[in-house]
């Protein structure tokens, strides 16, 4: 491990439902703020959950060079754009000599949306209430006159990391991972892994979704895994509460810049934090439930310390825990908060209550396939500034969870080195370290 | 120096049957799968063939354990064929998991097996879907989205939504596996596959694994998938033509592609794991690497970027173009990305184009997508097993100076072979594999 390459961050961005550059959604982090609201985008007024956590007033065409040269990106292309184009411009890669072939792209991006109002159009025009299916042909037929071609293909999940390597002209390796909640965070650790084999110099790597849509909120709905908290939508998002009821539907992109340590101090590059470890397991368990005892989680966040050289039950020579932050995946459900608190706290034993462990989806909301790059770029923000976000909305505390949250308002603390967890629906779990450089 | 990594299973899974002997056994005798799609009435579009697997050959019951069978309700077509395929690479590989019934097998630890595997962007079930459409038509015949969350969406099944996430094909594979090692869900359309080969080989190599189920499956034989081809210009325009005259690769006259369900899952492994528990490797991965076309609309290829792929694979396997006895191109029929794979193997190879045999697959499965280039590399690995070349099926004029014209099954001297893939959204790869003695 010794001689293994070093990996850096050289420049973040993001598009989030709170603002859509580093610095002022920083600052709305660290005062508690929140922008859920009623969602405005289509008329969800009937469904189970009216609420979500949208990205708002936000224009792409602003952060590309030539608007024209990428058509009609789909909406997770759009958010991707923007992130990627604040990291690149932070790192300063725009004015080094690049061999476009080792400048690589490993995106955790989900699908793109579908477009509703075509799709019923198209079906229900197609459709044979006796036979009880849709005639195919007039499907077809009917596709061709109210589906868009061109918006259709782009909703592949591979697109956003398509725009992204035509915006910056990336020609070496170029992945896109989907492995719902855990994706982006899954990204930034294979990026890595791609940078220390030799195969790139630099990644551009992040994630980017949004799942707020019609059939994308049926289906969390029809899962029951959404808060309903309708009368109070800037209060439901509330991990770690003995009330809390699911999670709030977010939206957006988080983008980093990797290099090699090597690469970034031949270009004079500043360097933001070293990315220390990763750690991922497949829970291997149920379709839709965690292991009780938080099986898959422990594992990754334990083989993400190792990864990184750090011993969890060790304190550092001045007193204090190995981990000095937590990014939790605190998704506010029932059974994430519970398993992940367990998971924690057996891996850290002792010197888990020591640790601040916080979830800025209490007020950003979940942005599912983004939010591990998001929390990620969070953990980079704190190094920086030394300063650690709130989990809001904790009021009323679980009893069974007795970690430190930091509720409600922020905190001053030295904090040289942050985990950042993620757990997907269907079982994968993603555990990042990071360090102060 | 690196850990060496080999191909110790394949499971191919294709209108051609399940299995490398089914696959193998109609590529000697020349037998296309390619046949008058049936998934559904295709009578809109051009193209009328694909590449099914229909149920006497194959019921997903039938391979998972008992206990699981209840599961089987919530897969769709792409995790159907995942979790078939994968069953018969475990026992191929004379591996052991609690999956299958193969006592004889070596018991591999969970925590050492990963999964890769590379899927599409998944379309739910149309008829599923418009029936709770129809139960929700407002006065003007569309959905009335106050109706659909009072009611419509009630007549999805809870679970819907987890049917058609693309990492459900590795969820529900590394549950009945018990692959807690390091899992992921690639989905970069026709690259996938050797993308997750990629993934698996430096999960491998950095130690997180000694064995990996990998490769990918996809159908896009349903209306909206379907429709989304034929609006990106993929598919031929074959409406009079014999379902064996449909794909024509390399040739002046090709038309298109034609589509088929499948790919499957390799076992990849260290060879020191291997040798330890007495394994046969099939061939060993020799180099890997993986480029990006930035192409302005993301449906292109660039003989570039795919010749710069084959160069760097090349070098990663320490080997020079003289080295290689055959390549299995990606050779979907559609013209431009042809023509770029053609002239980029005629770049890197010279002179010695001409004379290197190409072995193709998608004239005998169809263009399987996200599992395409699975099949690809399970034929290359037997070839080099057997020292022998399969037929090649090719209807088209082939006038560009590779041998992609017909030729008949026969022995053949492989050292090495390559194995190239470019997507739509512009990745490509390049893996070499060498012959193990």
């Amino acid at each position: 491990m010794s001689d293994r390459r070093r990996i850096v961050i050289t420049g973040a961005g993001w598009v989030t439902p709170m603002g859509h550059d580093l610095e002022s959604v920083w600052q709305r982090l660290l005062a508690g703020e929140t922008d859920v609201a009623p969602i405005d985008r289509f008329d969800a007024s009937t469904f189970p959950t009216t609420f979500a956590s949208q990205v708002r007033d936000y224009d792409w065409t602003g952060f590309v060079e030539n608007p024209t040269m990428h058509g009609r990106p789909g909406m997770h292309t759009q958010f991707a754009l923007g992130a990627a184009r604040q990291a690149w411009d932070a790192s300063g890669l725009g004015d080094s000599e690049l061999d476009r072939h080792r400048v690589g792209i490993y995106l955790g991006a989900g699908e793109g949306v579908l477009d509703f109002t075509s799709y019923q159009r198209t079906s229900l025009k197609a459709w044979n209430a006796d036979a009880g299916q849709v005639d195919t042909v007039q499907w077809g037929d009917a596709a061709s006159r109210h589906l868009d071609g061109i918006g259709e293909i782009e909703q592949e999940p591979n697109m956003p990391a398509s725009h992204i390597s035509r915006e910056f002209g990336i020609r070496g390796p170029v992945y896109n991972c989907l492995t719902a909640c855990a994706a982006s965070t899954q990204a930034i650790g294979e990026a890595a892994s791609i940078l220390q084999r030799g195969d790139a110099d630099v990644m551009v790597s992040g994630g980017t979704h949004t799942m707020l849509h019609v059939l994308g909120i049926t289906g969390f709905n029809r899962l029951t895994a959404m808060s309903t908290r309708n009368d109070s939508p800037q209060t439901a998002s509330r991990p770690f509460s003995r009330s809390r009821d699911g999670f709030v539907m977010g939206e957006g992109s988080g983008i980093i810049v990797m290099e090699t340590l090597e690469h970034a101090e031949a270009r004079g590059a500043n360097i933001l934090a070293e990315l220390r470890g990763f750690g991922s397991t497949a829970d291997a368990y149920r379709i839709t439930d965690m292991h009780p005892e938080g099986r898959g989680p422990g594992d990754a966040i334990r083989q993400a310390l190792a990864n990184a050289g750090i011993d969890p039950s060790q304190r550092l020579d001045d007193g204090r825990p190995p981990v000095h932050y937590i990014s939790a995946h605190g998704t506010s459900t029932s059974e994430n908060d519970s398993i992940e608190t367990k998971a924690v706290k057996r891996v850290f034993g002792d010197l888990a209550g020591e640790i601040p462990m916080t979830s800025i989806k209490s007020m950003m909301g979940h942005l599912i396939c983004a939010a591990g790059a998001v929390e990620f770029i969070t953990c980079l923000m704190i190094l920086r500034d030394q300063m650690i976000p709130p989990t809001i909305n904790l009021d009323e505390p679980d009893p069974e969870l007795d970690l430190d949250y930091v509720p409600n308002v922020k905190r001053e603390a030295a904090v040289d080195t942050c985990l950042s967890n993620s757990f997907g629906f269907g079982g994968q779990n993603d555990t990042l370290v990071v360090s102060r450089f | 120096m690196r850990r060496r990594t080999v191909i110790t299973g394949a499971g191919p899974i294709s209108a051609l049957g399940v299995g490398i002997d089914a696959h193998w056994d109609a590529m000697q005798s020349g037998r296309t799968g390619l046949a008058p799609m049936t998934s559904f009435d295709p009578g809109w579009y051009t193209c009328h063939v694909a590449g099914e697997l229909d149920a006497d050959r194959f019921k997903v019951r039938s391979v998972v354990p008992k206990s699981y069978r209840k599961a089987v309700k919530v897969m769709c077509r792409d995790v159907e064929l995942a979790v078939g395929a994968a069953a018969d690479a475990v026992v191929h590989s004379n591996l052991s998991t609690p999956g299958v019934d193969h006592e004889s097998g070596f018991p591999i630890p969970p925590e050492r097996l990963g999964c890769h595997i590379g899927a599409g962007l998944i379309a739910a079930d149309v008829n599923e879907l418009t029936v709770a459409f129809s139960s929700s038509r407002g006065d003007d015949g569309e959905v009335d989205l106050a109706t659909w969350g009072t009611s419509g969406m009630e007549n999805l099944t809870p679970l819907w939504l987890l049917k058609y996430l693309p990492n459900m094909l590795a969820c529900h594979v590394t549950i009945v596996h018990d692959c807690r090692g390091p899992s992921n869900t690639i989905t970069c359309a026709e690259s996938s596959s050797a993308l997750s080969l990629g993934e698996s080989m430096r999960v491998i190599e950095r130690g997180s694994a000694d064995a990996c189920l990998s490769g990918g499956a996809e159908s896009k034989l349903n209306p909206l998938n379907y429709y989304r081809q034929h609006s990106a210009g993929r598919l031929a325009d074959a409406r009079d033509l014999e379902p064996g005259d449909v794909v024509r690769p390399f040739a002046e006259n090709a038309l298109g592609t034609a589509l088929g369900e499948g790919g499957g899952l390799l076992v990849i492994e260290a060879l020191d794991h291997c040798t330890e528990r007495g394994g046969t490797p099939m061939a060993e991965v020799r180099g890997y690497a993986a480029t990006q076309s930035p192409t302005h609309d993301g449906l292109g290829a660039d003989a570039d970027d795919i010749a710069a792929a084959i160069t760097m694979a090349l070098r990663d396997a320490d080997l020079d173009p003289a080295d290689i006895d055959a390549v299995v191109p990606f050779g979907c029929g559609i013209p431009v990305v042809d023509r770029a794979e053609a002239e980029a193997i005629k770049r890197v190879f010279g002179d010695r184009a001409e004379e290197l045999e190409l072995v193709l697959t998608v004239p005998y499965t169809g263009n399987c997508n996200a599992g395409n280039g699975t099949i690809q590399i399970a034929i290359a690995c037997r070839c080099l097993q057997e020292q022998a070349l399969p037929a090649r099926l090719n209807t088209g004029s082939v006038e560009c100076g590779l041998k992609a014209g017909t030729r008949a099954a026969g022995p053949a001297s492989l050292r090495n072979m390559l194995v190239l893939s470019a997507s739509q959204g512009g990745q490509n790869t390049a893996v070499v594999l060498g012959r193990c003695e």
